[in-house]
C-alpha cells in the first residue's frame, strides 16, 4: 500500500465518496437478555472535502457509529454487521494489522474529552511524534520539528516549550488542539470528530471550529462531525444525518434541513431550543418524554411515543428511509412529516 | 402549604419590587498552600473578587461566563456553602456573612440550591420520598410525618411527576426526571431564593426545554426569586430578567437580559455572543465572528489593569494594561466595566486582528459580509 498524495487527493479526484457506510449494525449482546441494537442499519457516504454531521441525543448511536467505523469497539459482547468501505476496502473485515496501518494515517479521530484521550504520563510532544514515527519515515529530529509545526498550526503558542509539557499543564482548549494536531499529523483523508468541542468553553469552541473548517477547506479532508449541538452543525456541516434510536431519521443538506425540517423529531428539536438571535419569546416547546421512551423499530416508528403527529399508521414495522417527494436530496423516515416550509407550524 | 402560599402571592403581586438579595464586594479567595508539614500560603486563587449585585424579589438573575470565571463559587458563597473571605451578602435585610450556627441553619430554609448533575446530588440509596422528606425533617416542618408525606405528593405533582415516583430510587428515572426531583427538593421548604447552578446543562437538548419551562412555571406560581448560573447564553437569556457576565472573578457587565443581546457593551460580552453557534445556517454563514485569542488567564495571577486586556480584540495602548476599570452605568440598569465602552459602542474602536498567530484567532472573520445578529 503506497501512501497516496493526500493533501490534494480529495480535490483532484472529484467527489466520489471516500467512505461508504452501508447498513451498519452494532448489537451489544447481553447474557440472557435480547441484544441492544445501538446502531440499527445506518448508511451514509462521505466525500473528500465534505463534512457530514451525525446529530442526535445521547443514546442515539452516533458515537457507536464512529467507533464501529474506526474498529475501536471491543471484540467481546459486540456484533458488528454491514459494510464500511474506505476507498473501496471494507474496514470491518480488514485484518488488525491493516487497520493499524490505516488508523492515525488515513483515518484519524478526535475525541470529546482530551484529558482522557491523552496519556497523562507522557509529554505531549512524544504523543504527537509517536504518530509520525509510526507512520512516516521521519527521524527523531525531523518528527520533532514537524510536531512543532503542527502545534503552531493549530494555534498553540510557544510550541517548542509545550512539546515538553504533560497534558495536565495545558488548558482544556490547548489539550483539545494538541489532540487535533495529533490526528492531523499524517494528513488523514478522513477525520472523525466525536463531540470535539463539547467540553470546551464557547470562545474556545469558536476557535477550534474555525480551525477544523479551515483544515477541510485547505486539505480536502473528509470529515464526520458527531455532535448534539445544532448550532455547531449549522456552522460546519455540509450534509446532516439526524439519528434517533440507532437509525438515521432524516438526511439533508444543512440549509435545507434547518430551513425546512421534515421529520417531526428534527422539527421538535429545533423548536425546543431557545435561540440567541430570535426575539425573546414566551414558553419553549419541549419534546415530551425522554430518549428512553422509544419503540423498537420493528414495531413502528421509534419516535412515535413522543411525536405530536403520531397516528395508528406510524406503527408499521421497519419504516424505510425514503426520498422526499419534493426534494431529491432529502431523505426521511416518517409517515406524517412536517409539511414543507412548515418548520414553525 | 396554605399560610406560606398566601405570602407568596403577595410577593408575586409586586414584581420587580424590593431587593431580596444584595451582594456587596463579595470576595472568595482560596489559599494556595505549599509544603507538606508546614503548609505556607503562597498565594490566592481569586475565584470571586469583589462583586456587587442586587436581585429583586420575584425576578431572575442570570450569571454567565466561561468555566473558571467564578460563577459557581459566587452562587455557593451567597448561600455560604463556601465561606466568603470578604464583602457582605444581605438577604431580605439580614447580613448572611455574620450569621453563625443555628441562625444560619434557619436562614438556609429560605434559600435553596439546584445542582447541575442530579445523579450526583441525589443519594442513590434514598427513595424519592425520603429525599424530599429529609429537608422537612431537618427543619422540623410543622405537621409531622403524615403532613410531610402529603407534601411530598404535592411537590411531585408540582414538578410534573406521578405520585408513584415517591417510592422509586433516583436510578429509575431519566435525567430530566431526576432534575425534577432535584427541583422538588429545593422547593420543599418553600424557599424565597433558589440558586440554580447549571440546571439544564447535563440534560439532553429535547429535555432541557421541559426543565426550563418548569422553572418558569414554578416561579410564576410560587413567586420564587432565581439566580440561574449557566454557560449557555441562549438558555440564560430565555429565563432571566437580568444578566450578569463574569470574567475571571469579577463582573464585567450587567444589564436587562434583552439589552445584553441587542446592545452588548463590554468587549468580552460582544465576543462571547458572537462565538455562540446559532442553529441556522443562513445566520451562521454571514454573521461576524470575533475569535478571541488564547485561553482564560489563571485566576491565581490575574492580569493587571483590566483582566480581559490579554485577550481583548478592542485593547487600546493606554489605560487597559494598568488601570482597573470600574463598573459604570451607561444606560439605565446597564453597567459595564470597560474604559472604552462608549467608543466600542459607537464604532470608534474596532476589533483588531491578532498579531501572534493567524490560525489561532483574535481576528474578525467574515467581516466583509453583512453584519451578523445583534
Amino acid at each position: 500500500m503506497t501512501r497516496p498524495e493526500v493533501a490534494l487527493a480529495g480535490s483532484s479526484r472529484g467527489s466520489g465518496p471516500l467512505l461508504q457506510v452501508r447498513d451498519l449494525q452494532v448489537r451489544f449482546t447481553r447474557r440472557g437478555r435480547p441484544p441492544v441494537r445501538a446502531v440499527d442499519g445506518v448508511s451514509f457516504d462521505v466525500a473528500p472535502g465534505q463534512v457530514v454531521g451525525l446529530v442526535g441525543e445521547s443514546g442515539c448511536g452516533k458515537s457507536v457509529t464512529s467507533l464501529a467505523i474506526m474498529g475501536l469497539l471491543p471484540g467481546r459482547g459486540v456484533e458488528v454487521g454491514g459494510e464500511v468501505l474506505f476507498d473501496g476496502s471494507d474496514l470491518l473485515t480488514m485484518s488488525k494489522d491493516g487497520l493499524r496501518g490505516l488508523r492515525g494515517r488515513d483515518v484519524a479521530m478526535v475525541f470529546q474529552d482530551p484529558m482522557t484521550s491523552l496519556n497523562p504520563v507522557v509529554p505531549v510532544g512524544t504523543q504527537v511524534t509517536e504518530v509520525l514515527r509510526r507512520h512516516t519515515d521521519l527521524d527523531r529530529e525531523q518528527s520533532r520539528a514537524e510536531a512543532e509545526q503542527l502545534l503552531r498550526r493549530v494555534g498553540i503558542p510557544d510550541p517548542s516549550r509545550r512539546l515538553k509539557e504533560y497534558p495536565h499543564q495545558l488548558s482544556g482548549g490547548m489539550r483539545q488542539r494538541a489532540l487535533i494536531a495529533m490526528s492531523l499529523a499524517c494528513k488523514p483523508r478522513l477525520l472523525i470528530c466525536d463531540e470535539p468541542t463539547t467540553a470546551l468553553d464557547v470562545t474556545i469552541q469558536a476557535q477550534v471550529l474555525e480551525l477544523l473548517k479551515q483544515l477541510v477547506h485547505e486539505t480536502g479532508t473528509a470529515m464526520i462531525m458527531i455532535t448534539h449541538d445544532l448550532g455547531v452543525v449549522a456552522g460546519i456541516c455540509d450534509e446532516v444525518n439526524v439519528m434517533y434510536a440507532g437509525r438515521v431519521v432524516e438526511r439533508a443538506g444543512r440549509r435545507e434541513l434547518f430551513a425546512s425540517p421534515r421529520h417531526q423529531y428534527t422539527a421538535g428539536l429545533l423548536r425546543s431550543i431557545p435561540r440567541l438571535d430570535a426575539v425573546k419569546g414566551g414558553r419553549l416547546t419541549p419534546i415530551p418524554g425522554s430518549a428512553s421512551d422509544t419503540l423498537p423499530w420493528d414495531r413502528g416508528c421509534a419516535f412515535a411515543p413522543r411525536c405530536p403527529a403520531r397516528a395508528q399508521d406510524c406503527l408499521v414495522p421497519d419504516l424505510e428511509l425514503t426520498v422526499d417527494d419534493e426534494r431529491p436530496h432529502h431523505r426521511l423516515r416518517c409517515v406524517h412529516p412536517v409539511p414543507p416550509g412548515g418548520g414553525d407550524a | 402549604m396554605t399560610g406560606a402560599t398566601s405570602t407568596r402571592v403577595e410577593a408575586a403581586d409586586r414584581p420587580g419590587g424590593d431587593v431580596l438579595l444584595e451582594v456587596r464586594g463579595l470576595e472568595v479567595h482560596f489559599p494556595i498552600r505549599s509544603g507538606i508539614v508546614l503548609q505556607r500560603t503562597v498565594g490566592h486563587v481569586r475565584a470571586v473578587d469583589g462583586i456587587d449585585l442586587d436581585v429583586r424579589r420575584g425576578t431572575t438573575l442570570g450569571l454567565v461566563g466561561e468555566s473558571g470565571c467564578g460563577k459557581s463559587t459566587f452562587g455557593r458563597a451567597v448561600l455560604r456553602l463556601v465561606e466568603p473571605t470578604g464583602g457582605t451578602v444581605r438577604f431580605d435585610g439580614v447580613d448572611l456573612t455574620t450569621l453563625r450556627g443555628e441562625q444560619l441553619r434557619r436562614a438556609r430554609r429560605r434559600m435553596q440550591m439546584v445542582f447541575q448533575d442530579p445523579m450526583a446530588s441525589l443519594d442513590p440509596r434514598q427513595d424519592v420520598e425520603s429525599l424530599l422528606v429529609e429537608p422537612m425533617r431537618a427543619h422540623a416542618l410543622e405537621g409531622g410525618a403524615s403532613a410531610w408525606r402529603a407534601r411530598v405528593r404535592e411537590l411531585l405533582d408540582l414538578v410534573g411527576l406521578p405520585a408513584s415516583a415517591a417510592s422509586k430510587y433516583p436510578h429509575e428515572f431519566s435525567g430530566g426526571q431526576r432534575q425534577r426531583i432535584g427541583i422538588a427538593r429545593a422547593i420543599a421548604l418553600e424557599p424565597e431564593l433558589v440558586i440554580a447552578d447549571e440546571p439544564v446543562s447535563a440534560l439532553d437538548v429535547s429535555v432541557q426545554a421541559q426543565v426550563v419551562n418548569l422553572l418558569e412555571e414554578l416561579q410564576a406560581r410560587l413567586g420564587l426569586t432565581y439566580v440561574v448560573i449557566a454557560h449557555d447564553l441562549a438558555v440564560v437569556r430565555h429565563i432571566s430578567d437580568e444578566i450578569g457576565v463574569m470574567y475571571l472573578g469579577s463582573l464585567v457587565e450587567q444589564s436587562p437580559s434583552e439589552q445584553l443581546y441587542t446592545a452588548p457593551l463590554h468587549p468580552y460580552t460582544i465576543s462571547l455572543i458572537s462565538a455562540i453557534p446559532v442553529p441556522d445556517p443562513e445566520v451562521e454563514d454571514r454573521r461576524e465572528r470575533i475569535l478571541l485569542a488564547g485561553d482564560l488567564p489563571s485566576p491565581a495571577a490575574p492580569p493587571s489593569g483590566c483582566r480581559f486586556h490579554t485577550r481583548c480584540p478592542f485593547r487600546q495602548p493606554t489605560r487597559c494594561d494598568d488601570e482597573v476599570p470600574a463598573l459604570r452605568e451607561l444606560a439605565p440598569g446597564h453597567r459595564v466595566a470597560c474604559h472604552w465602552a462608549e467608543d466600542v459602542r459607537d464604532g470608534r474602536i474596532t476589533a483588531a486582528a491578532s498579531s501572534h498567530d493567524p490560525t489561532a484567532a483574535g481576528q474578525v472573520v467574515d467581516q466583509a459580509r453583512a453584519p451578523g445578529v445583534g
